[in-house]
């Protein structure tokens, strides 16, 4: 079926059957490769993309569900975090960069809003310091299989300073 | 992933309407267990129906002091709704504690109480599964059975239901509200899902026609001094092996009212209402509350690789009593 995705700014139509998942979308149809397909079963977080400024697995989504979305995968990224990755050694093999990248920069406007994790001692307070347990907890659903985990703490701290 | 086609529902009529008048449809929302399900297929509809787009997005507060949560809210924009984490904290931290931030953004209430009841056997194609295949046995049962449940399990299914909502939902004694062609009806969430008994594959009582559109929460107010506590093989976006919903209230060193629910052991959202006839009116203390965990749990029965979870679920309800009783509410 003929769908329309906004995707970085942009409208971009493509042909798909409706089993194509947003990450394939983004993969296969329009070239997009920067978002990565590591589980492709929601475990992973190397898919993760921002719908409306929320982070979302990108392989658990049909395209077709996203049709009027704003999706914004690393391509359409310019962001301070990306300098700061480097910066802290954040990566090593860097297959799960984009997704931990579009993820912390969800993670950021989610403690912005005041949302709890299940890191925060008192649920019903906003605006708490992003510590290390906070940081690792809020970004659990993103894994780093070379173990680049301090760097990227790191990096999270430096920018949400 | 097996062809199918999609319609986008713009009305709750006409999603309830589909349903009605075609086979193997199924609603999609979050589509964080379907669109897996259906990727792994085990989950084959000829038809999905796209939910998203209907009018179920809203947290009302119900003139009696309860709230009303509509079906497509997502799992985490009610952890952080302000009236959740004053009134509810159990079922906040219930939901912080489930799944990834990710995860937590696409699913949804509905979609939530839906996500099937499972364990690895159900996913494997090879192996024996009474859900996937019924009649076809039980794969886990004497094989890897870390994960399975020591309640409610039958001689054909020991998996366990995975939610952390849910457990605080049971807790709380939210009610499902269902509507179809032929009308709506309310269910208690404690009587939604099913225990396996001999069709595992069953797993709650939502009529083939049905869908969700509502979860409502009755006026708790010992729910205000509630918490929630999990215990996994890693320390964040995990299942749990055991997890706990409690919610107390003592005066003059007497437990006056107790509310506990478990995660991780039992085949559904265990309600622990054996505890909770020990407790009230005892002392507010450790004896009482192992006295307790401990009745609670009589009934269990685990196997060589699943036992653990017995002892570990008596401490973990004491351990959580303890810290409401010593640091009070996650509020």
């Amino acid at each position: 079926m003929e769908i329309e995705l906004r995707i970085n700014g942009s409208a971009r139509r493509l042909d798909v059957s409706p089993q194509v998942s947003l990450l394939d979308a983004l993969r296969e149809y329009l070239g997009l490769t920067g978002t990565k397909k590591g589980c492709d079963q929601g475990a992973c977080g190397a898919c993760t993309v921002l719908a409306d400024g929320r982070r979302i697995n990108a392989c658990l989504a049909l395209a077709v569900q996203y049709q009027g979305r704003e999706i914004t995968t690393i391509e359409g990224v310019d962001h301070p975090l990306q300098e700061a990755f480097v910066r802290t050694d954040g990566f090593q093999c860097g297959y799960c960069t984009p997704g931990q990248i579009c993820s912390a920069i969800g993670m950021l406007a989610e403690h912005k809003d005041g949302a709890p994790s299940a890191a925060t001692e008192h649920l019903a307070a906003t605006g708490g310091e992003l510590d290390d347990e906070e940081i690792r907890e809020r970004m659990s659903g993103n894994l780093c299989r070379c173990g680049a985990y301090n760097g990227i703490v790191s990096a999270i701290k430096e920018v949400a300073k | 992933m097996k062809s199918f086609s999609y319609v986008s529902a713009p009305d709750t009529g006409t999603a309830l309407r589909t349903i009605a008048s075609n086979e193997d449809v199924k609603f999609l929302a979050g589509g964080t267990n379907l669109v897996d399900l259906m990727r792994e297929g085990i989950e084959q509809p000829s038809t999905v129906v796209d939910i998203t787009r209907l009018p179920l997005t809203g947290i009302e507060e119900l003139p009696g002091g309860g709230i009303r949560v509509g079906a497509l809210v997502t799992n985490s924009r009610l952890a952080a709704d302000p009236l959740i984490r004053t009134r509810y904290p159990v079922l906040a931290q219930a939901i912080l504690h489930g799944a990834s931030a990710q995860l937590r953004n696409m699913a949804t209430v509905g979609g939530n109480l839906l996500q099937r009841t499972r364990c690895m056997y159900f996913y494997d194609e090879s192996a024996a599964c009474n859900k996937r295949a019924p009649g076809s046995g039980c794969g886990a049962i004497g094989g890897f059975s870390r994960g399975g449940a020591v309640l409610g399990a039958s001689e054909h299914c020991i998996a366990t239901h995975p939610s952390d909502m849910a457990v605080a939902l049971v807790m709380l004694d939210a009610v499902v509200e269902v509507e179809s062609v032929r009308g709506t009806r309310r269910i208690p969430v404690a009587e939604f899902h099913r225990l396996p008994g001999d069709t595992p594959h069953i797993e709650t009582v939502l009529a083939a026609d049905e869908l969700i559109t509502a979860v409502e929460l009755p006026p708790v107010p010992v729910a205000a001094n509630s918490r929630y506590r999990k215990v996994r093989d890693r320390a964040s976006y995990a299942f749990a092996l055991v997890s706990v919903a409690a919610a107390l209230a003592v005066e003059d060193g007497v437990v006056t009212e107790v509310r506990l629910a478990l995660g991780g052991v039992g085949t559904k959202p265990w309600r622990a209402t054996e505890a909770e006839r020990v407790l009230l009116g005892r002392p507010a203390a450790e004896e009482a509350f192992r006295g307790a965990a401990e009745a609670e749990l009589a009934a269990a029965e685990g196997g060589t690789q699943n036992a653990f979870k017995i002892e570990l679920a008596q401490r973990t309800i004491v351990a959580t009593l303890r810290r409401l009783l010593t640091d009070g509410s996650a509020a």
